[in-house]
């Protein structure tokens, strides 16, 4: 008996995705036969919506579309795939093998991910096959990447404290593997797998996920203070380490975070988890699982918008799942233990770890790994992963680190760095260096408005703003999203915008710069020249009446532009 | 010895001048004074000045009316692959007809190669195809005809009419081949045979009246016209036809290919409002186009002439140089005998050389991929008067393209699917003449000189639950589109399934949204194509055709209809093959028996081709 029918948790009528996982025989669909069509470069959105689990989906060149449809040729269809690693980590092999693919199979660039994964762009379906399985024989993956289940699992890249950062690196990929999905599905359909027949009678079964797996994403984060890199409060399910006597003694657990809501729909809003309690090491895997089992339960099947853990606690009370987690787990959480966050951007240039390791962090523009003219990143970094034997970090900030630099390497990694120009962003202003972007135009499907391409060309305009009001080593969390899904944690950014149509975006102000606090909406609907003339005497007034180490998001709120904005309840009021 | 007529020294204007200059040294002596009559009983109301348009053939005809021949029989067979020898025979049949000849018209695929020797008379009009190949429906009478059961002949009188396009080295060879073989096998001539260059009309008609009148020998002059004049319109409906073409409005001009092709492929719809004109899937468009005009201008300066000197330009009359380039002459190909009256203006070029016995290869490899700018650059031919220059020139001939439009599904419009040409050879870009015209210089709004040219060669199914089978590759797809709006707006219920190719599926796949539609709508059953550079190695539409054989055999037993259209060098070629084996294979056929199936099939009109 499935476990799903033990737990039967609404009413309602199910969503049509819940039908579509329900039929697809643990993620299959007809998958096999719809990628192997040769006369349409897309598959049909029910397989599109099982294919995310698998790590991909189906978008089309936007910038293309019109023109397309006048010259009668279908839009140009193409995958996003996903590919995942616990914590960020990756071998120099690795790296090469995603700057092989981007060049064979995808659109020659590669995405770093605000969740430390890698995005391939531009693959067809007819090479969705072959780039998946050269992930596989990597061993990366680009399964669970997305689709209703536990995603990557997000941990701090930590260059400053080693052995802490190998300790909290291993139990995300232990977390990770514990919630990957069983579902032979993934095997057969790329991996040429053996097939698994007769799986509608239980020879296979999901004993975490059940047979409709979640009712919607799961997101996990572990952060190592006084860093919130991760931002800890936007997770899901958050763990921050609490490290006493130079030891990690355990993790608080923070529950109820998440980015994503819709326009002009006030029951959906961005949220912080809340901390809950303590717990040991050994017992970070039994609450993750229960915790997923419990939104697996709980969480609401009816609609997709209001299905991500969030409104399940919201609604049913974090009393109820605290009381429903321990009984779960047999066993109490302990109480909270005392923290503190600095910031949650990252710290660029050169470190060295308590192990004598040498790291570079690089800073990345919007996470995109691409030669340009006089500045050619993506060869840089493949040559130096040829010679390079320690690990590359996708950190949160879509930035990287080239971690674990033995000091004989060094010197070097250090010639290479400096024969491509690799940037630690030392010559940008701390606006830029401290930004993020979502992929938007042309190939994600939700955008609304630009992001990534307009981003840069927004700070060019503000950098003069900022050098002339005396702002420009200052650091300001400032994100930009072409929808309001979320992806690069827009809600959280001391001055962020949100897309809502080609040039039009809502400015938000005053999150915390530690990940601590939600923004809020100051105004709606404005273009360019209108946040240059709204964000002039702002900027003008901080750099004249801040306080002494007051970070804009909280000047913003202390000066009356916006309230502040503690759960995301009040997101919209 | 006959005055020269011109503008003058007579009443008539260049057309009528050039008309009778023509006609009057071709008449014996008693034509001649039958016309004198002739046109003094009728009076000058029959060639008042609206008549002065009227193709040559209206003179003709009516001149050529009075022979009695009702004991006579003549045969009239043609082999035909775009429908010029058929309609040209259709036409003479009907003439011979009311002169009162027992005329017995057939396509040579449907006509008894047995009965060949109880004829008296035979007409053959056959076109060349390709590398000097049969038209398909003249394929096995041929094959007859050159092989040892051929029959003697020594009772035959024939003649034959040959049509081709110079520009090819195979100019007219099966017509050649018949001529040939008629008279080994005993035959004698009527008159000799013709060879007509794309511009055929005229000398089709004066090879006709030849045939006529010599047929017509002996017999006693009967002073009874039986065709009017004004029932000479040839073609059903319309006024518009090739020798008059309807200036077509350009409604839409857009390029099928996706952003990063190597190809251009253009869509143009054609507005044929008012025109009269009617077609079916299958027919072609013939358009006349006009030369790039830098390629214009650089010749004239090559050759050192004025832009605006006058020359004739055959029926527009006298024309500014360029603008006859430009519209009337063809120079962008050069042919043998171009080369040769070229060498007759310029004795001391050096071209005399080029055109000596022996030197044939070499001679071809020089007129392949060259123009008459090269000629006048290599052979350094300045200082010819343009007017001298262009009488050696051939007119520009009309361009004809498989109609991509079911008239049913877009009422008053035609929609051609046109790949633009483009290369470079020795050292210059080339561009092909009408492609690129339509690729680069026509904007929606502007007119276009069109007729219809009637393919009966290439006509769905009558029996609309035939199941039918359609292969063509890149701008070969066109007819089936038409093929498919008309089975959609018809409602037929047959299955079809087309096989398509290309080099990119993400740019190549012409008019892919609305197979795909069609495909979801059912009127489309089956859909597999061939991309040849999307993988390691080349798969073309044969190979998916071998793939499915199996399929492919059963629907053939069904009595599928085959259509095959596109580039016949290599695909259809490959095509056939792919069919042969399929029979092989899958039929346990043998190989002359596949052969004999296939002939059967085009017999039948299952397998029919439109191929260039």
């Amino acid at each position: 008996m499935a476990l799903y029918e033990k737990y039967p948790p609404h009413d309602a009528p199910h969503s049509d995705v819940e039908d579509i996982k329900r039929r697809s025989n643990y993620l299959r669909g007809s998958l096999t036969e719809t990628l192997a069509d040769p006369i349409t470069g897309s598959i049909p959105e029910d397989d599109n919506r099982l294919m995310k689990h698998h790590g991909s989906y189906m978008q089309d060149d936007r910038d293309l579309r019109s023109e397309r449809a006048k010259s009668k040729l279908e839009p140009a269809y193409q995958f996003m795939l996903r590919v995942r690693a616990a914590g960020g980590v990756v071998t120099p092999n690795q790296w090469l093998m995603m700057d092989r693919i981007s060049h064979k199979y995808g659109n020659g660039t590669i995405r770093l991910t605000t969740r430390q994964s890698f995005q391939l762009h531009g693959v067809i379906k007819w090479n969705l096959k072959k780039t998946i399985q050269e992930v596989n024989e990597s061993l990366l993956t680009t399964l669970a990447a997305c689709g209703d289940v536990n995603r990557n699992v997000m941990c701090n890249p930590n260059p400053y404290q080693s052995e802490i950062h190998s300790e909290v690196y291993e139990l995300a990929s232990k977390v990770s593997d514990h919630l990957d999905p069983h579902s032979k599905a993934y095997y057969e359909i790329w991996l040429d797998g053996e097939k698994v027949t007769d799986s509608q009678d239980g020879a296979e079964q999901e004993p975490i996920y059940g047979p409709v797996y979640l009712p919607r994403k799961f997101k996990i984060g572990i952060a190592v203070p006084p860093s919130n890199d991760v931002d800890v409060f936007s997770q899901d399910l958050g763990f921050i380490a609490i490290i006493e006597d130079g030891r990690l003694a355990g993790f608080n657990v923070s529950v109820g975070g998440g980015m994503g809501m819709s326009h002009g729909d006030p029951k959906t809003y961005p949220q912080v988890s809340k901390v809950i309690g303590f717990i040991t090491p050994e017992q970070l895997i039994d609450v993750a699982e229960k915790t997923v089992t419990i939104q697996r339960d709980y969480g609401d099947r009816a609609i997709r918008k209001h299905a991500r853990f969030k409104y399940t606690l919201d609604d049913r009370g974090l009393e109820w799942f605290i009381g429903e987690l321990t009984e779960r787990l047999g066993w109490a959480l302990q109480e909270a233990r005392p923290f503190h966050f600095d910031h949650n951007g990252d710290r660029y240039g050169w470190v060295k770890g308590s192990d004598g390791k040498w790291h570079f962090t690089l800073f990345i523009q919007n996470g995109r790994i691409k030669d340009e003219e006089g500045y050619p990143l993506m060869t840089g970094l493949r040559e130096i992963a040829k010679v390079h034997n320690g690990d590359f970090r996708l950190t949160a900030n879509q930035n990287l680190i080239i971690g674990g630099i033995s000091s004989q390497k060094k010197k070097k990694i250090e010639g290479l760095i400096k024969e491509y120009g690799l940037t630690d962003g030392i010559q940008y202003s701390a606006l830029r260096r401290n930004s993020m972007a979502c992929v938007a135009l042309p190939t994600c499907g939700l955008a609304m408005a630009e992001s990534e391409r307009y981003l840069p060309t927004l700070l060019d305009k503000l950098e003069p703003m900022l050098e002339e009001a005396g702002l420009r080593d200052e650091d300001i969390v400032i994100r930009m999203t072409g929808c309001p899904n979320g992806c690069a944690r827009p809600a959280l950014a001391e001055l962020s915008f949100i897309g809502k149509a080609p040039g039009k975006y809502n400015m938000y102000l005053g999150g915390g710069f530690t990940g601590n606090r939600l923004n809020k909406l100051y105004k709606e609907n404005i273009g360019e020249t209108e946040i240059l003339e709204t964000l002039g005497p702002i900027f003008n007034r901080y750099a004249k009446e801040r306080e002494s180490g007051e970070h804009f998001g909280d000047f913003v709120i202390r000066a009356g532009y916006v309230p502040e904005v503690l759960d995301g309840r009040n997101f919209h009021s | 010895m006959f005055l020269e007529l011109q503008v003058t020294n007579s009443p008539f204007n260049q057309e009528q001048a050039e008309l009778l200059n023509r006609l009057l040294p071709t008449l014996s002596e008693s034509q001649r004074l039958w016309l004198s009559g002739y046109l003094t009983a009728l009076g000058a109301a029959v060639f008042a000045p609206s008549a002065a348009a009227a193709p040559a053939a209206v003179n003709v005809q009516a001149v050529s009316a009075p022979v009695s021949a009702a004991s006579k029989e003549v045969t009239v067979l043609f082999g035909s692959q775009t429908d010029n020898a058929r309609g040209l025979a259709k036409k003479f049949a009907k003439r011979l007809e009311e002169l009162g000849f027992k005329v017995v018209l057939s396509a040579m695929s449907d006509f008894k190669p047995n009965a060949l020797k109880k004829v008296e008379n035979l007409l053959i009009l056959v076109s060349t195809h390709g590398e000097g190949e049969p038209p398909d429906n003249a394929i096995s009478f041929y094959e007859f005809l050159h092989s040892k059961r051929a029959p003697e002949l020594t009772s035959l009188r024939y003649s034959v009419l040959a049509l081709g396009d110079m520009s090819y080295e195979f100019y007219c060879k099966t017509g050649k081949d018949f001529d040939k073989r008629l008279e080994e096998l005993g035959g004698k001539r009527i008159v000799s045979r013709a060879d007509c260059d794309v511009d055929f009309e005229e000398p089709a008609a004066e090879w006709m009246n030849a045939v006529i009148a010599s047929l017509g020998e002996g017999t006693p002059a009967e002073a009874s016209v039986s065709v009017s004049v004004a029932a000479l319109k040839t073609e059903a409906g319309s006024e518009y036809t090739r020798s008059n073409p309807f200036y077509a409005e350009v409604l839409e001009n857009l390029n099928l290919n996706g952003r990063g092709s190597d190809r251009e492929t253009r869509h143009i719809e054609l507005s044929l409002e008012g025109s009269n004109l009617k077609y079916e899937p299958g027919d072609s468009l013939g358009l006349y186009p006009e030369n790039h005009p830098g390629l214009v201008d650089e010749l004239i300066q090559a050759a050192g002439w004025k832009p605006e000197e006058p020359v004739t330009a055959g029926k527009s009359g006298e024309l500014p140089l360029r603008e006859a380039l430009l519209r009337h002459y063809e120079i962008t190909v050069l042919t043998k005998p171009l080369l040769e009256q070229a060498a007759g203006l310029a004795p001391e070029s050096g071209l005399k050389e080029l055109l000596a016995p022996g030197r044939e290869q070499e001679l071809r490899a020089y007129a392949e991929d060259r123009d008459l700018l090269d000629l006048v650059q290599d052979y350094g031919l300045t200082g010819i008067p343009a007017g001298d220059f262009v009488k050696i020139l051939r007119k520009l001939p009309a361009r004809l393209y498989s109609i991509s439009s079911s008239p049913e599904a877009y009422p008053d419009e035609v929609h051609i699917t046109v790949r633009a040409v483009r290369y470079e050879s020795q050292g210059r870009n080339r561009y092909g003449v009408c492609s690129v015209q339509l690729a680069e210089r026509i904007q929606p709004g502007d007119k276009v000189p069109v007729y219809i040219q009637h393919n009966s060669n290439f006509k769905l199914p009558e029996n609309r639950e035939t199941p039918v089978i359609m292969i063509g590759p890149g701008t070969g797809v066109a007819p089936f589109r038409a093929f498919l709006g008309e089975r959609e707006e018809t409602g037929a219920e047959g299955k079809t399934w087309l096989f398509y190719g290309d080099q990119h599926f993400s740019t190549d796949f012409l008019y892919q949204v609305e197979w795909q539609r069609w495909l979801k709508d059912g009127v489309l059953t089956r859909l597999d194509v061939a991309f040849s550079r999307d993988t390691d190695k080349k798969v073309y539409v044969q190979h998916r055709m071998l793939e499915k054989a199996r399929d492919l055999y059963l629907w053939l037993q069904e009595g599928a209809a085959v259509y095959v259209c596109g580039d016949e060098k290599r695909m259809a070629h490959d095509v056939h093959t792919a069919l042969t084996t399929i029979l092989e294979q899958e039929g346990g056929l043998s190989s002359e028996e596949a052969a004999e199936y296939l002939t059967l099939m085009q017999q039948q009109k299952r397998y029919q081709r439109d191929v260039y």
